[in-house]
């Protein structure tokens, strides 16, 4: 359990995925790709363990995951096989009506 | 966040696709992030605090922009346009740091950049120095990962100063991050699309264009000189995709295609256009010349990191067919505020949030919102709002229509007219193709109505569309309240502009000051 940052990034302890906060909540968070909780991205890469089946749904490269309350907000940098999760409750691509190019 | 982590999301993806391209000079996306370290390295002297560019677009341009990101250093983008003085005193704004510039202005300042009374000074390089030494093989990368501080300050942008003395603008990188995330999707572009770029790089559209263009992956096209010319000869030969211009671009590419049906551009499927006040007469001959693209207005400040407020391709289709004036007023409005902002209307003297249809200042509010100039401190009030001092109203369905700055509005016997609904109803008027509308000191209601016209060929000579200062007021009178009818016209082959595309009223009061 953590109070999140906005801009720290995170790495998954069990796949390829990256992470960047985005926006994040005021409270302590639990997060967790693939089920087990994630390590900051300069930390060692931890030995052994597994995604949890339960955990399965990936992540995508460059999209934004958000909760059901839309307090937390997560950036893919880089893909993996885990999906994430913020206290238990699985994080979903942020929907975003494409807009015209304006620059 | 940072920049940087946008670059690195595109090498790690598309390394090989073209990033930037001028002439034929090409950077990939691997080829920018190498580069961008390896400038990240030069700079890591314990000495410089500013990378300033004084330079038309080229390949230094992005590398630089990446480069003080890694570093952690503010990049600050130089009007090449402003004069010596005016630039001296930007300059000394910016010192200790390093100057980037090309050989002529390099070997000028250089010899005259001394350093103060502290021992601070800003060297002076070269921007062919900086893509040899950034572009060599085997160069070493700066170590040090990019801090992701959503606070430290990516870019430094003077604001044009058509008001005042110009001040820098103050983009950090949360700012600036927050934009491309919620603007652009990650990849979202073909391998085949090519924008063309030729705004300045010390514009706001400038520095957005390149965060978004490579968080996109789309192939940018760097065009310095800008002429109409120039414009849709790169545009084919690119086979371009999507373009940004300013008003008076576009004005005079169309004046370009003057007598064809059709501008012969059938790759081009987005143009967008923003910085200024667009024409009705330009757009609508536009969207005739360009059938296959899509036309998007950008409204944005620098203050605000560019784009706030968007009308879109439909939205443009949609009023452009519209028999309803109120529908097609809509094609002269900046559309609706992006999903991740919030825009209000408030009344200028009292603050309080205005309805639909009353006129008072834009008022903004959202991540990508700096509101903070250098050494002033934020200018956003405690609930998180920019006053933008952009007058304007939103209609029934969330239209945005600007009418001109605060600073620009003319009080007349205690009321307050906005110049640019005086200058819509003239523009409406057929023989009319641009006006300028200031007030003037009158000893009677302390400021009177004057504006400038320029009267389209035809109307100037006589004959159909004539447009005499008598039927000009009439016009006006019959369109508007007595008091906005103008008392002073005045008829000028063209009106002054900055080169991108505002238009400088400070010019136009001047002149008919002495006249008057």
């Amino acid at each position: 359990m953590a109070v999140l940052k906005a801009g720290t990034r995170f790495k998954s302890a069990v796949c390829a995925s990256q992470i960047m906060v985005v926006k994040a909540p005021a409270r302590e968070v639990t997060l967790t790709c693939g089920g087990v909780p994630v390590v900051e991205l300069a930390a060692p890469d931890a030995a052994g363990g597994s995604i949890d089946p339960a955990h399965k749904q990936g992540t995508q490269m460059g999209k934004r995951y958000t909760n059901a309350a839309d307090d937390i907000e997560l950036l893919c940098t880089k893909p993996g096989e885990g999906g994430l999760a913020a206290d238990g409750e699985a994080l979903v691509v942020k929907g975003a009506k494409p807009l015209p190019s304006s620059d | 966040m940072n920049l940087m982590m946008i670059l690195e999301m595109a090498a790690g993806a598309m390394g090989d696709r073209v990033a930037f391209q001028n002439g034929d000079d090409r950077l990939t996306y691997q080829q920018l992030f190498d580069a961008a370290g390896a400038l990240a390295a030069s700079l890591d002297d314990g000495r410089t605090k500013h990378l300033a560019m004084l330079d038309v677009s080229t390949l230094a341009l992005p590398i630089g922009v990446f480069g003080a990101s890694w570093a952690g250093i503010p990049f600050a983008p130089l009007n090449y346009r402003l004069t010596d003085p005016e630039l001296d005193a930007l300059i000394a704004q910016l010192n200790p740091g390093c100057l980037v510039t090309d050989a002529a202005r390099a070997a000028r300042l250089g010899a005259k950049l001394v350093p103060t009374a502290d021992g601070e000074y800003v060297a002076v390089g070269t921007r062919e120095a900086l893509l040899e030494t950034t572009r060599a093989p085997g160069a070493r990368l700066r170590e040090a990962p990019w801090s992701m501080d959503p606070d430290e300050t990516a870019i430094l942008l003077f604001t044009s100063g058509t008001t005042g003395a110009p001040k820098a603008a103050v983009l950090r990188q949360k700012h600036l991050v927050s934009y491309v995330l919620g603007t652009v999707e990650f990849m979202s572009a073909d391998e085949a699309d090519a924008s063309l770029n030729c705004v300045p790089p010390y514009h706001v559209a400038g520095m957005a264009a390149i965060a978004s263009s490579v968080y996109s992956g789309r192939r940018v096209v760097q065009l310095a000189n800008f002429s109409a010319e120039t414009w849709l000869e790169t545009a084919r030969r690119e086979a371009i995709t999507h373009a940004f211009v300013v008003p008076t671009m576009l004005a005079r590419i169309v004046d370009a295609l003057a007598g064809q049906s059709d501008a012969g551009l059938p790759s081009l499927r987005a143009l967008s256009y923003g910085g200024g006040k667009m024409p009705l007469s330009v757009i609508e001959k536009a969207m005739k010349l360009f059938p296959q693209t899509d036309f998007t207005n950008a409204y944005g400040l620098t203050e605000t990191s560019s784009t706030i407020a968007l009308l879109g391709p439909q939205d443009h289709r949609d009023a452009f067919a519209s028999a309803d004036e109120k529908a097609r007023r809509r094609l002269v409005s900046v559309g609706q505020p992006l999903p991740t902002v919030e825009v209000k209307v408030c009344d200028a003297e009292t603050g309080e949030a205005l309805p639909p249809g009353e006129h008072g200042l834009i008022h903004v509010r959202g991540e990508q919102v700096s509101g903070e100039y250098r050494g002033r401190g934020s200018q956003l009030d405690a609930e998180g709002w920019f006053n933008t001092r952009d007058g304007g109203y939103l209609d029934e369905a969330g239209f945005l229509f600007l009418e001109g700055r605060m600073d620009d509005v003319i009080v007349r016997g205690g009321e307050n007219m906005s110049p640019g609904e005086i200058e819509d109803v003239l523009l409406t008027h057929e023989g009319v193709i641009d006006a300028c509308v200031v007030g003037v000191p009158d000893e009677q209601w302390g400021e009177a109505v004057a504006a400038v016209v320029v009267l389209s060929p035809n109307a100037a000579q006589s004959g159909a569309g004539k447009a005499s200062v008598a039927e000009l007021q009439q016009w006006v009178k019959d369109r508007l309240r007595s008091s906005r009818t103008p008392e002073r016209i005045e008829f000028w082959t063209e009106l002054p502009y900055t080169e991108t595309g505002k238009l400088l009223r400070r010019k136009v009061r001047e002149a008919l000051r002495e006249t008057g």
